[in-house]
């Protein structure tokens, strides 16, 4: 089946970014592993619309959607990021714990 | 014992509803006629004796600072007016024809059967209080007037001590029990008031506490006894309860036993009757003249006012309750006299004494001397109070209560000296003065009803009292004098109250003189109350001479081995000896063969008795008291600090606490950091994935 | 008179908060204009309820039949109504609380306690007062339970704001807290505990209301027909849990035992004027609850829960008074007293006779007069001294003897003396429960007339040991030549028309029974069929 490849591709993309997200200490680098995780379910979404084959085309439309909304949360995030770096001299996450109780 | 039949004398009793609110019975008695009367203005406006005392307390506490007396003419006054009309009702009652009236005002209602009422009754019982209260009490507020000049807070004695005239017109005018209990409590009030009169000194505070607490402990009795009677017989009418009495109403006397122990229980605490008496000497610690007025001659009789009030229920149904009465009655007459023979202080050996003639009373009406008891009430309130005021006088020169401080007054302060020796005789008993008639009575009904033994007692009992009596006397007024200073007679304000009552002390034993009967006067029997004696009291027809003779007999053998015991040594220090060492002191001192004989029967007898009873009252009467008193005061403590903060506010603590300590620690979970959330994010997904896969 | 007629009741329950929006419109600074507003809404709305008074028909009687009463559609979804009247019971209850609330702002006049701002503090008066008002007008469940839910903000705010900063040690907590905080949130949770219940019991007679009567109702009046015609006592434990559910919800608020124990921390934390109202007339919220509602719609669970209440409410007395005795700060211990007294209020009540339902009333009254007055001697005590422990205090009778000659006489009246308010209340729940209705365990009720008894003596005891801590004695080394303002002209004002009306009704009870007997009489008849004071004289002799 063809699609197993782009599904385990897309599996293997969301493993690399949520290990990313879980072990990097570096907040840039935990970005750019949500935006690893996000392609990769772009990729699902595509194979599957190339499945189904829907009329309206709903997976292209939804992968479009996420890349939008995934390069507006990049830059806020940059922003944010900055903002720290710039207040704290550090992007290391292990010392920022503003949100504790 | 005591018959109850009703069957000798009775009465044919009509109730004729004259207007609203006034009941007239007339009673006929098998022999003889007797009118019934409505004392007319007199009776219709008695109600002004009820209501000045309340006017002069509110005015003295308005304006009493800025007069001569600083209020005390104000209250003088209103006793004044008060007697006026208190004399014309003792005459019309006693001339004129017999009153049993009462007028009551409706004050509230409940339903359309249970109505509280208040008014004033119109009778022979309640007149002859009124006279007495007023009579008493005017002299009594006039020698204050000398006694109080230039102490702390004047108009606040005056007027409190009206508030207590008043309270006290309003019980012994009470047609029904709830007006009586609203007087009761208001005497107690006025009582703590006056005690703790100095509350500055927190002994004299305590002395009020105790009587209030005493009292109010009775008063349970009083209340639920109310409670009983009120709901048996849908009113709380003293007419109604003699009238059910009498016809031996079913339901009355279902619950007439019980009804009458609490009553009884009631009237213990206020006439200080044994083992509640123990207020009575601590009260002492008010002036002098509240010592007369309210624990002498008046507030304390209330107790037995009451049981003469309500005595149908004990004659014809609680007649299970009198042999307990009469007991407890007995005790107190005997026991607490003995107390007064080793007290130092004056005042105390008068209290004693007092308690002791309150069991007299006490046991005279329980054995069914209804006039006896009440005779022996009204003789005792004058020469009672002259012994106080008398006593109040001598402390008013030496400044001291202590006898050990006096001594050879004689001299100094006749008249003081004089009505002294009147009050102390009439109290003993000594033939022809007030007291002698009425104890003598008192025995005779005791004699008549087949109490013999207490009857014994009783005569006992005449014999302490003309020896503690003697004592009193010679240690006070001869010898000479031990205090600092010089004594000097009192003034005339002081001494003519002390007049003014040794002369009914002689002369008002005369009215009820058994078999005598005086010419357009009513008998006392008959006068005092027609609707009870119609009823059948049990008082003897003509004077029983061997009894009088020896009761006679009794006081003058009292007197005399108190004479030569004290009328010789006259120190305090010498019953000391011979309390300390019973029986050893007249064998090294063998004075006089008399003296000695005297002391060593005194000594062996009297004393170990007066020591025990004195111990008994000290350690387990008082024990027990001030024992409940912590104890009460310890299950607070354990009920505050025990139950209600650790156990049931515990709980509702325990609840939001677990709800606190539960937040404060999950809270922790939140530390802030992005990727420990992310984990937990990510493994709740791997679990959805577990469960979705595998398990579903 | 006609538009008294139809206008009389809502004005005395509206009045005062409009007039807490007026205030709202006063500049803050403006101390003098929002007091002399305050005072004048209050004075209003007490002259309106003595307008009530005066017009209201006293010969009128009989339970239900409801005057001035007022009925206009309002939530139509729901069946409920703006039905509002007074009768012989609720009129006493009403004019007490306009009276108090009106006493309450004169004495506040100049008595502010920090953090000051008498805008806020009129304004939550006003409130607290329309919340009073209306639950004893109020004749539709809904609208009661509103303005029983109303009376609990103003309240929580000013225990929370205006209360006693102390931090205390709670048991069970590991940090201090803040004596107002802990009592303001106590209090809240706790009545909103027992209100969520009432609420609920409410809404099932609504339901049922539906099965056995034609059309669902909230309308007091409608559901006690029902109730007397037996229609809620059908097999099954309908009729218990909603007795059990209005049971929680009244009984906090009471406060009977052992829900009772946000009492002692509100009342001492809560400002002189809070504890004043909750004391005079909240409480009676509680009570009032189960004569207007829980006896008439469900008299024969009422019947069945009677022992229990009685029994609880024996417990309560003599509870209280022995936790009195352990006490040191004075107002705790007034506070404590409050359990004893309206134990002997719940003691009437559950005696379901016409005497005891009349003792609970003239009881409530009595006690709101005797207590409001010892809490407000209380305040300006501590307002003086700066504390309140028995302990530091002594001699006040020589400091100031006019507020210890009133604290002496309040304590007296407190304590039951006769010839004073506060006996009727205490004597007639006695004679009451000697004679409870027929068919209740005479043990249980002669057994709590006998303990009730006994509480009396325990109260004197506690009163005559708050007298001999504060009043007598000579004062502690450090008030020596102190100079203290006795009894000022507000104080005077607000406390000598209690004194009178305690001395007036001591003498005259008649002043409440002949507003209350024919509707109590009314009301017994109806509920439980008619054992009334004719039983008192013929129970045993009859037969």
């Amino acid at each position: 089946m063809i699609a197993n490849q782009f599904l385990i591709l897309a599996a293997a993309l969301f493993a690399l970014g949520v290990y990313g997200l879980l072990v990097r200490r570096n907040i840039v680098l935990i970005l750019l592993s949500v935006e690893l995780m996000l392609n990769a379910v772009n990729i699902n979404l595509i194979t599957f619309e190339s499945m189904l084959d829907t009329p309206e085309a709903i997976g292209q439309v939804f992968s479009v959607f996420v890349i939008t909304v995934a390069a507006a949360e990049v830059g806020i995030g940059l922003a944010i990021v900055l903002l720290i770096f710039r207040n704290r001299q550090s992007a290391n996450v292990d010392e920022l714990d503003l949100m504790r109780w | 014992m005591a018959s109850g039949s009703p069957a000798k004398q009775t009465p044919v009793g009509r109730q004729l509803p004259l207007h609203k609110g006034v009941i007239v019975i007339d009673v006929i008695f098998a022999d003889h006629l007797v009118e019934a009367g409505t004392g007319g203005f007199w009776g219709d406006t008695a109600w002004i004796m009820l209501v000045t005392p309340f006017i002069a307390f509110l005015a003295i506490l308005a304006v009493g600072k800025r007069l001569r007396y600083q209020g005390g003419e104000i209250a003088v006054a209103a006793l004044a007016i008060n007697l006026i009309w208190a004399t014309a009702l003792f005459i019309l009652n006693m001339t004129e024809g017999v009153l049993d009236l009462s007028h009551t005002y409706e004050i509230g209602r409940i339903g359309s059967n249970l109505v509280f009422e208040l008014g004033w009754a119109l009778d022979g019982l309640s007149i002859m209080m009124y006279f007495l209260v007023n009579f008493v009490g005017l002299l009594v507020f006039i020698y204050a007037l000398g006694y109080m000049e230039g102490d702390r807070r004047v108009p606040w004695f005056f007027a409190a001590f009206s508030l207590f005239a008043g309270a006290m017109l309003i019980l012994v005018g009470a047609p029904n029990l709830i007006q009586l209990i609203i007087g009761w409590e208001g005497v107690g009030l006025a009582s703590y008031f006056l005690i703790g009169f100095y509350w500055e000194d927190m002994e004299n505070v305590k002395a009020g506490n105790k009587a209030f607490m005493t009292n109010k402990l009775a008063d349970v009795g009083l209340l639920l006894g109310a409670v009983i009677i009120g709901v048996t017989l849908g009113t709380f009418d003293f007419a109604a309860l003699d009238t059910a009495a009498f016809e031996q109403d079913s339901a009355l006397a279902a619950v007439a036993v019980v009804a009458g122990l609490l009553l009884f229980f009631g009237a213990m605490g206020k006439s200080a009757q044994f083992p509640l008496h123990i207020w009575l000497p601590d009260a002492m610690a008010g002036p002098t003249p509240v010592s007369a007025l309210m624990h002498a001659a008046t507030m304390v009789t209330a107790g037995v006012f009451l049981m003469a009030r309500t005595f149908p229920l004990f004659e014809y149904l609680a007649t299970e309750a009198r042999t307990i009465m009469v007991a407890i009655g007995a005790i107190t007459l005997f026991a607490i006299g003995l107390l007064a023979l080793v007290a130092d202080d004056i005042k105390k050996v008068l209290a004693y004494s007092t308690v002791s003639q309150l069991g007299y009373m006490m046991t005279a009406v329980a054995a069914g001397g209804y006039t006896a008891g009440l005779f022996h009430l009204f003789t005792h309130a004058f020469f009672k109070a002259l012994l106080f005021l008398g006593a109040g006088s001598v402390i008013h020169a030496v400044h001291s209560n202590y006898m050990s401080d006096m001594g050879g007054l004689r001299k100094h302060m006749p008249t003081t000296f004089w009505t002294f020796i009147i009050g102390s005789a009439a109290l003993a008993g000594i033939f022809p003065l007030a007291g002698f008639w009425s104890k003598d009575e008192i025995l005779a009904t005791l004699g008549h009803e087949g109490y013999t033994t207490v009857m014994w007692i009783a005569i006992a009992g005449a014999f302490v009292t003309a020896f503690y009596m003697t004592r009193c006397v010679a240690l006070t007024f001869f010898g000479t004098y031990k205090g600092h200073g010089h004594p000097h007679e009192s003034p005339r304000i002081m001494t003519a109250p002390l007049i003014g009552l040794a002369i009914p002390s002689v002369l008002f034993g005369l009215v009820n003189i058994p078999g005598v009967e005086l010419p357009g006067i009513q008998n006392f029997t008959t006068w005092l109350g027609i609707r009870v004696v119609g009823m059948g009291d049990h008082h003897p027809e003509g004077i029983d001479l061997t009894l009088a003779v020896i009761g006679t007999v009794a006081a003058l053998l009292g007197a005399v081995v108190g004479w030569l015991i004290w009328g010789r040594d006259r120190s305090t220090q010498r019953e000391r000896d011979w309390l300390e060492v019973p029986g050893l002191y007249p064998l090294l001192r063998r004075k006089y063969f008399i003296d000695d004989a005297a002391d060593g029967v005194v000594a062996l007898t009297m004393g170990p008795m007066a020591r025990l009873v004195n111990w008994t009252n000290d350690y387990i009467i008082d024990g027990i008291v001030n024992g409940v008193a912590a104890l009460t005061k310890a299950l607070g403590n354990v009920v505050y600090n025990g139950l209600d903060q650790v156990g049931i506010d515990g709980i509702y603590n325990g609840i939001s606490a677990f709800a606190d300590n539960a937040g404060a620690a999950l809270r922790k979970l939140q530390t802030g950091r992005v990727q420990q959330y992310a984990g937990g994010f990510v493994a709740g997904a791997l679990i959805l994935v577990v469960l979705f896969v595998w398990v579903v | 008179m006609e538009w008294l007629e139809t206008w009389g009741l809502t004005v005395t329950v509206f009045l005062p908060i409009v007039g807490a929006l007026l205030l709202g419109f006063i500049n803050r600074d403006n101390e003098n204009a929002l007091k002399r507003t305050g005072l004048a809404v209050a004075v209003i709305t007490f002259v309106v309820s003595l307008g009530v008074v005066a017009g209201f028909d006293f010969g009128a009687g009989g339970y239900n039949s409801y005057q001035f009463e007022v009925n206009e559609t309002w939530i139509a979804a729901i069946n409920a109504n703006y039905h509002v009247g007074v009768d012989g019971i609720s009129l006493p209850l009403l004019v007490l609380s306009t009276f108090i609330v009106m006493l309450a702002v004169i004495y506040s006049w100049n008595h502010w306690e920090e953090p000051k701002n008498p805008k806020a503090f009129l304004i939550l008066t006003l409130i607290l007062a329309t919340g009073l008002n209306g639950t004893f007008v109020a004749l539709d469940l809904v609208l009661f339970f509103i303005f029983f839910e109303i009376v609990l903000l103003p309240m929580y705010f000013m225990i929370g704001i205006w209360g006693d900063k102390t931090p205390r040690k709670i048991p069970g907590f590991s940090k201090m807290h803040e004596t107002r905080l802990y009592a303001a949130i106590k209090f809240f949770l706790f009545t909103l505990f027992g209100s969520a219940f009432m609420l609920l019991g409410f809404l099932a007679l609504y339901f049922e209301s539906g099965n056995v009567g034609a059309e669902r109702t909230f309308d007091i009046p409608t559901l006690t027909e029902l109730g007397a015609s037996g229609a809620f006592s059908g097999p099954g434990n309908f009729a218990f849990l909603v007795f059990g559910a209005m049971f929680l919800g009244f009984a906090v608020k009471v406060p009977m035992w052992p829900l009772h124990t946000w009492l002692p921390d509100a009342h001492t934390a809560a400002p002189t004027v809070g504890s004043v109202l909750l004391a005079a007339i909240m409480l009676k919220l509680g009570s009032y609850g189960f004569i207007r509602i829980s006896l008439p719609i469900l008299p024969d669970e009422a019947v069945s829960w009677a022992p229990f209440i009685a029994i609880l409410a024996v417990i309560g007395i003599i509870y209280g008074s022995l936790a009195c005795l352990a006490q040191t700060d004075m107002k705790r211990l007034i506070a404590f007293s409050s359990v004893g007294h309206m134990g002997f209020v719940m003691l009437g009540i559950a005696t379901m006779t016409d005497v005891g339902i009349n003792a609970s009333i003239i009881g409530m009254v009595a006690h709101g007069l005797i207590t409001g007055l010892l809490f407000f001697i209380a305040g300006s005590m501590s307002h003086r001294y700066h504390t309140r422990e028995m302990a530091r205090l002594g001699g006040n009778m020589k400091l100031m003897p006019v507020m210890g000659g009133i604290l002496a006489f309040t304590a007296m009246a407190s304590l039951g003396l006769p010839g004073l308010a506060g006996f009727w209340g205490e004597f007639m729940s006695l004679v009451g429960s000697y004679n409870p209705l027929e068919g209740l365990s005479l043990g249980v009720f002669r057994t709590a007339m006998v303990l009730g008894a006994i509480g009396t003596v325990l109260t004197a005891g506690y009163m005559l040991y708050l007298l001999q801590q504060v009043n007598l004695g000579e004062p502690s080394a450090e008030w020596e030549g102190h100079q203290f303002h006795d009894v000022d002209r507000f104080e005077a004002t607000a406390w000598i028309p209690l004194i009178v009306l305690i001395v007036v009704i001591g003498f005259f009870p008649r002043v409440i029974f002949d507003s209350t007997t024919d509707a109590v009489t009314s009301l017994v008849e109806m509920a439980f069929g008619g054992e009334t004071t004719a039983s008192i004289g013929s129970l045993t002799r009859g037969g």
